[in-house]
């Protein structure tokens, strides 16, 4: 018998959106209820829902306001947050290549100077985290992950970078992240992955899903550009541990 | 087929159509037109889709020229002066093109997009069921970018269809409604209330992601950065410096700066008609109304095509719509559908 759970809170996002709150915080528990919530959505769905957006902390419904309402909506939600669907497939593994350091990862040096550890212990200590996807968000394929060890959480860069590059492999706060598209970032850059979260023209588009499972490996700067031309011609890289 | 060539175009125009939805959990964005009543009274015009791919038309001039047949278009959103060659071509209406021939659009007055559809919608190869350009995704059909001269749109040869206008009801003059959150409670009351009582005008560095307002700083009572969660197209973000930033179609799908109000559906292509500088307020409402307003916005659009008209009877008034688009001031003496965003003056004699 599972303890009873507190109820999430019902926020309104205007008149065609509720935000389903389930922390203010990033908090594992949290995440796992609202990636719970995502799959009863998913599983059973409700007439109105057009989309589901999971987030660290809250599940935002997407809905036709036409075809359903807040109250009626928000009373079905809540049903399901209260009795959470289980997982009806194994979790997926990846492992994903990571060319550390040097032009591949910028912040690498500066982020063991403010750890006090060397670069290869900050590798060393990256490398060795078990992460789940937590959110996928921003821009298309960038994957928030939650189980960065505590001796690597550093305050975010004062002055967010307008540009970054594509693949980039960051820390920020208590996160860990999976970049596809170059873009603006305030996080650590330690490296560059070949894989692509999101390709257009490939099968799948997107690559990862909230709730898949994250591991990174070490590989050259040669293996890097090998890697690199391979994904680029669609091939997925990373590799498919588990199911 | 036909082609339009886009002969000249300013910035902020690109091709869109109702947006592509379904993979927002991927962090990819809606996209799609900023004023769907736009997009939808264009599309109408030329027997489309509602939502079909058309030209939206930021501020500035553009042209368009028909070439290897003639090409059926219409004309909607933001009103311009509009002509081909010296023929004025009356705004909210449908018009063909002959081979050869270019329409000629001059400045947005009183609004920002324009929507110009074609008849048979413009031909592309849909991602995510969608033509919308996202141009950070490399996303849109036919240019994955905003439109450029030279840019030729593969389209339907014109039917020779009957033209037609559409009678659009008067835009409301008035506040944009919003509701409160999702994250109103990192606000205390006195943030709320001037955010609701102080005259905003949206800032030139705004874009098709967002809107950023100009006016008093918002205070936050905890600060400004929240553990990031879903956006909507109309989410007013705070952040850090407190000038709010209201997300639009091409927004992040998450954000981490508190959500102050939301504003809500059925103003939300109103709001982004709103010119640079034009003062404006926002207004409270319950989620019920909201709903009740967006019911009701939705009707508007199902019933878009119950307005058109044939273009004959619209010949009497056809000297007094030239005037209009001569004199833009002229414009609500106009009955025969002009269709114009609210001025600063019209929004702010509610006061």
């Amino acid at each position: 018998m599972a303890s009873p759970l507190s109820p999430p809170r019902l926020l309104p996002s205007g008149d065609s959106a509720i935000t389903v709150e389930f922390s203010r915080h990033i908090d594992d528990a949290a995440n796992q209820r609202v990636l719970a919530l995502d799959r009863a959505v998913a599983q059973e769905p409700i007439p109105g829902v057009s989309e589901t957006v999971p987030t660290y902390r809250s599940l935002l419904v997407h809905y036709d306001p036409t075809l359903t309402d807040f109250d009626v909506l928000g009373k079905q939600l809540l049903e399901r947050a209260g009795h959470p669907a289980q997982h009806s497939e194994g979790t997926r593994r990846w492992r994903v290549p990571v060319a550390y350091g040097g032009e591949h990862g910028i912040d690498l040096e500066d982020v063991a100077t403010s750890l006090g550890i060397t670069p290869d212990e900050v590798v060393a200590r990256h490398v060795a985290g078990d992460y789940r996807v937590a959110m996928i968000g921003f821009t298309p394929g960038w994957s928030y992950l939650s189980g960065l060890q505590k001796s690597l959480h550093l305050p975010r860069r004062q002055n967010p970078r307008l540009s970054t590059p594509a693949g980039t492999i960051s820390i920020g706060g208590v996160q860990a992240g999976i970049q596809c598209l170059a873009g603006p970032s305030g996080w650590h850059l330690l490296g560059r992955t070949p894989v692509r979260t999101y390709q257009l023209h490939r099968d799948p588009i997107f690559l990862l899903e909230p709730g898949d499972r994250v591991t990174f490996y070490v590989i050259d700067a040669r293996t890097f550009a090998e890697q690199d031309r391979a994904a680029e011609r669609g091939e997925i890289v990373a590799e498919l541990t588990a199911i | 087929m036909s082609k339009l060539v886009i002969s000249a175009i300013g910035p902020a125009s690109s091709v869109q159509d109702g947006g592509r939805f379904g993979a927002q959990r991927y962090g990819l964005t809606p996209s799609g037109a900023m004023d769907r009543l736009g997009l939808g009274a264009a599309n109408c015009l030329v027997g489309n889709a509602l939502f079909a791919a058309a030209v939206e038309i930021g501020p500035f001039p553009a042209s368009f020229t028909a070439r290897e047949g003639a090409v059926r278009v219409s004309l909607s959103g933001a009103a311009r002066s509009a002509a081909i060659d010296k023929r004025t071509v009356a705004w909210n209406t449908s018009v063909t093109i002959a081979d050869g021939e270019t329409v000629t659009l001059g400045m947005a007055r009183g609004g920002s997009f324009s929507y110009l559809a074609v008849e048979g919608a413009i031909a592309g190869e849909p991602m995510f069921g969608s033509l919308a350009v996202n141009a950070r995704a490399g996303l849109g059909s036919p240019y994955p970018r905003p439109l450029q001269a030279g840019d030729e749109l593969r389209v339907a040869a014109a039917s020779g269809a009957a033209e037609c206008r559409i009678e659009l009801p008067l835009a409301v003059a008035g506040p944009i409604r919003v509701t409160l959150g999702p994250q109103n409670d990192e606000f205390g009351e006195d943030a709320i209330r001037q955010f609701l009582s102080s005259r905003w005008k949206i800032s030139a560095s705004s874009d098709r992601m967002g809107y950023r307002l100009e006016g008093p700083a918002i205070k936050h009572l905890h600060g400004h950065n929240i553990v990031s969660d879903g956006t909507v197209n109309g989410s007013i973000q705070v952040p850090g410096n407190g000038q709010p930033i209201v997300l639009m179609p091409d927004r992040g799908t998450s954000g981490g700066y508190p959500k102050i109000a939301t504003v809500i559906s059925a103003d939300f292509g109103r709001f982004a008609q709103i010119s640079a500088g034009t003062p404006f307020q926002f207004e409270a409402a319950s989620v019920t109304d909201a709903q009740a307003a967006a019911r009701k916005f939705a009707e508007l659009l199902r019933t878009l095509p119950d307005r058109l008209r044939g273009i004959e009877s619209f010949d009497l008034n056809i000297e007094a719509l030239q005037d209009a688009n001569v004199a833009g001031a002229a414009v609500n003496a106009v009955d025969a559908g002009t269709w114009q965003i609210p001025s600063a003056a019209d929004v702010l004699t509610q006061d």
